[in-house]
């Protein structure tokens, strides 16, 4: 089926409009390898659960073109793509047993009553829910049903699972843990799964790789290291983690660094990444755990002068909320260290970071 | 804890009792709101069928009219010769009855027990005045009929006021003095087959209903919100118009000159002559019910679908069931609280359906409510009627109940 060059998902210039005036998906290009753990991420709207539907054969694809395995999966109806999904409200029959509901996709491709008792104890095995077999799915709680789910969609062993938030709608705590759960039985089975959330810390445990949707457009397709780490643009800086903007003008660019001078007047130095020549637009980010507060500059570093405006202790660190060239809303983490800093409300400090943390990307007003 | 104890509010009081008396006024107020509309239901409602279903069983028009011979008649064995003295009890009764103009109640009653007695009440009545002892020689001789044993058997038989006389009759038997219960024969049996008719035509209704509204009500339920709206309006649109408007439509549409039979002759499929029958009949009849029941089963069913959310057919799909194989064993199971409401609400409007029989239904259209009617407006035969209504009602319970024992009332959605 796979001759090693083609990927396992492969999106080809996919458009998709609902009322054929505005698109949803934008010109989507997309390729997954088999194995792969590849999550949409992206508020509502940005076009991240149409695309899934697509893949999954409930949307057509208004331009462009699917493949899976290497072949077109366009005119393929949902029944024969043979493709494992997840859904949000877990979508489990109320008239049938677990088992029953176990037995479904079985039963639909007439195996034989051995292999289908085999197949559904090894599914329920997998997610220690042997001993629920003949309840009704009202009977379980929500994270039982979770797992009823992710059973049901694994027991015909398909290559292609897809979840639709499948943890929306548990609480935290039974979220991360099945976050865990979703992620060991991924490494175990070795299926390709592609998994739509809006919960980036979600998408930041489980996935090989994240793409950030937004405004029907892939922002930045990317390891979580490099995603959260090296946005390429603002709209994926802020969206992932917490981030610090000060815009400006890129006054100069040499060797991939940029001069720029803030609207307040202050002159910072940042690594180039997306930004035009000179005399544009830019905003810059920083992350909050990559500055630094002090009484003096400190070599090397950038540094601007800031007023800190609140306190806030978390205990592992602690968050400092300060004015900094105009912004009142730059934030700094400050570790609960040892030699304590004597940081106080009112006080004029240094806020520093390395130029390389410092990143000039796209202009987007904040 | 002590679970023999019981528990005491603060100040010492078992907390059952302070529970009661701080959920007092509250229940008093509760009470307070529905008192006017349960003395309303049970004045206007629940008492008159009491009534009516007490006069099914209870008729002492006979004993109450005859006074001077109902102890007679009710020692008397049934077999035996009428003695000279119950002649004479006889007569002392009619000259009363004569003289009170209630003789024509009597004679009624007596006629419904054996047919043909009427005028023998009546008239005898008339002479009662002139009649002299002996009185058995002379009734005798004024009516011959006053010698045949059968009559003094039906007059002994509605002498006694509580009776199943009447539910005997709904269910084409005779009660009678010497025999018990004894069956009809075949061609004057009409009530039994009047009844496995309602059913028929009532079962026809519903399954009719069923495979139309079944669609419709999933269509309703998964179309686009401006085009259901629209669709929901048609569905409802005949419960705005008026029963006879709707019923005599259907006049207008299916007689042999109305518009279905000059459509089928103009496009040729029957000839002019040969123009169907599709009204006063039992066609007729169960057409006009379907349409005009259809709502109460588009309803119930739409109410369940609205309900469903369209993950479970993508669920199924998904799966590898294709789009038949997800509707038949995913999305039909899940509607059927919507099909038994349905099916049950239909059935049990249908089986006392009566307006719409009566002006499409022709002769072998006719349901049980029909002759329920004639009972009670023509032969002013109020015990049958209510013999019959009670039959009827007593079906439907054992609908009910048999619905319950096999899908449970409380799987039934309505709405």
């Amino acid at each position: 089926m796979l001759d090693g060059s083609d990927p396992f998902v492969r999106f080809k210039n996919v458009q998709k409009s609902y009322d054929g005036e505005t698109l949803v998906v934008k010109n989507l290009n997309l390729e997954i390898e088999a194995g792969e753990f590849v999550t949409m991420l992206g508020p509502s709207g940005s076009g991240k659960t149409t695309c899934l539907m697509m893949l999954a054969g409930f949307e057509t694809a208004t331009h462009g073109e699917i493949e899976l395995g290497g072949k077109p999966i366009n005119n393929i109806p949902p029944h024969k793509r043979g493709i494992g999904m997840v859904f949000q409200n877990y979508a489990l029959f109320p008239h049938m047993t677990v088992a029953e509901n176990l037995t479904f996709p079985l039963k639909v491709r007439n195996m034989s009553a051995g292999d289908i008792q085999d197949k559904v104890n090894r599914a329920l095995d997998m997610v220690q829910m042997r001993a629920f077999a003949d309840r009704k799915p009202a009977q379980l709680s929500g994270g039982q049903q979770q797992r009823i789910a992710l059973a049901r969609a694994l027991v015909f062993e398909p290559e292609l699972v897809l979840m639709d938030e499948p943890l929306g709608a548990l609480d935290k705590q039974l979220r991360e843990h099945m976050q865990y759960e979703i992620k060991h039985i991924h490494e175990n089975l070795g299926v390709t799964v592609v998994y739509v959330t809006h919960d980036q810390s979600e998408a930041l445990t489980m996935s090989n790789r994240i793409a950030v949707f937004d405004d029907g457009v892939i922002q930045q397709l990317d390891a979580p290291v490099a995603l959260y780490e090296k946005p390429e643009n603002s709209f994926v800086a802020q969206f992932i983690g917490e981030n610090n903007t000060l815009s400006g003008k890129v006054d100069s660019l040499t060797k991939g660094v940029a001069a720029v001078t803030l609207d307040s007047g202050d002159k910072v130095k940042a690594l180039a990444v997306n930004t035009d020549a000179k005399g544009s637009r830019t905003s810059l980010s920083i992350r909050p755990e990559r500055c630094i507060v002090s009484q003096k500059k400190t070599a090397g570093l950038s540094a601007l002068k800031g007023r800190i405006e609140e306190l806030i202790y978390l205990g592992d660190h602690i968050r400092c909320r300060m004015t900094v060239a105009g912004n009142n809303e730059f934030i700094v983490k400050v570790p609960n260290t040892a030699d304590q800093l004597g940081l106080e409300i009112g006080a004029e400090s240094y806020v520093s970071w390395q130029t390389d943390d410092c990143r000039a990307l796209d202009f987007k007003e904040s | 804890m002590d679970v023999s104890q019981p528990i005491t509010a603060a100040d010492g009081t078992p907390l059952k009792k302070k529970l009661a008396q701080a959920m007092f006024r509250s229940k008093l107020r509760a009470t307070g709101l529905v008192v006017p509309l349960l003395a309303f239901v049970l004045a206007s409602f629940v008492f008159p069928i009491l009534a009516l279903m007490w006069q099914g069983i209870h008729n002492d028009t006979f004993a109450r009219l005859m006074p001077n011979l109902t102890e007679e008649l009710r020692v008397w064995d049934g077999v035996s010769d009428p003695t000279e003295e119950m002649y004479a009890l006889l007569v002392a009764d009619l000259r009363q009855n004569r003289a009170d103009k209630t003789i024509g109640k009597v004679a009624s009653r007596v006629n419904q027990e054996l047919a043909g007695t009427r005028s023998l009440f009546t008239s005898t009545a008339r002479k009662a005045k002139k009649l002299e002892p002996p009185f058995k020689e002379a009734l005798i001789k004024t009516k011959k009929k006053w010698g045949d044993i059968k009559v003094w058997q039906a007059m002994k038989l509605t002498n006694q006021s509580l009776t199943p006389g009447f539910y005997a009759t709904s269910l084409d038997a005779r009660y009678t003095v010497d025999q018990g219960f004894v069956m009809k024969e075949e061609k004057r049996q009409i009530y039994t087959k009047l009844f496995v008719r309602t059913l028929m035509i009532s079962g026809s209704v519903m399954l009719l209903c069923l495979l139309l509204g079944y669609p419709v009500a999933y269509l309703l339920a998964t179309l686009p919100l401006k085009y259901s709206n629209l669709l929901m309006i048609m569905v409802l649109l005949p419960f705005w118009t008026s029963l006879l408007v709707r019923t005599t439509a259907w006049i207008a549409i299916l007689q042999s000159q109305g518009v279905v039979n000059d459509l089928l002759v103009w496009i040729g499929i029957t000839g002019d002559e040969s123009r169907f029958s599709l009204i006063y009949n039992m066609t007729g009849t169960i057409i006009a019910m379907t349409h005009i029941l259809l709502p109460f089963m588009i309803l119930p069913l739409y109410s369940v679908m609205k309900t469903i959310p369209p993950s479970y057919m993508r669920a199924a799909r998904s799966l590898g069931a294709t789009p038949t194989a997800a509707f038949i064993k995913v999305y039909m199971p899940q509607t059927v609280p919507g099909i038994g409401a349905g099916g049950l609400l239909v059935f049990i409007l249908a089986i006392g359906y009566y307006i719409t029989p009566a002006l499409v239904g022709g002769q072998d259209g006719q349901l049980i409510s029909n002759m329920i009617a004639y009972h009670m407006q023509k032969s002013l035969n109020w015990s049958l009627a209510a013999a019959l209504g009670g039959l009827l009602l007593l079906g439907v319970l054992v609908l009910y109940w048999a619905y319950d024992r096999i899908i449970g009332i409380d799987n039934m959605k309505l709405g």
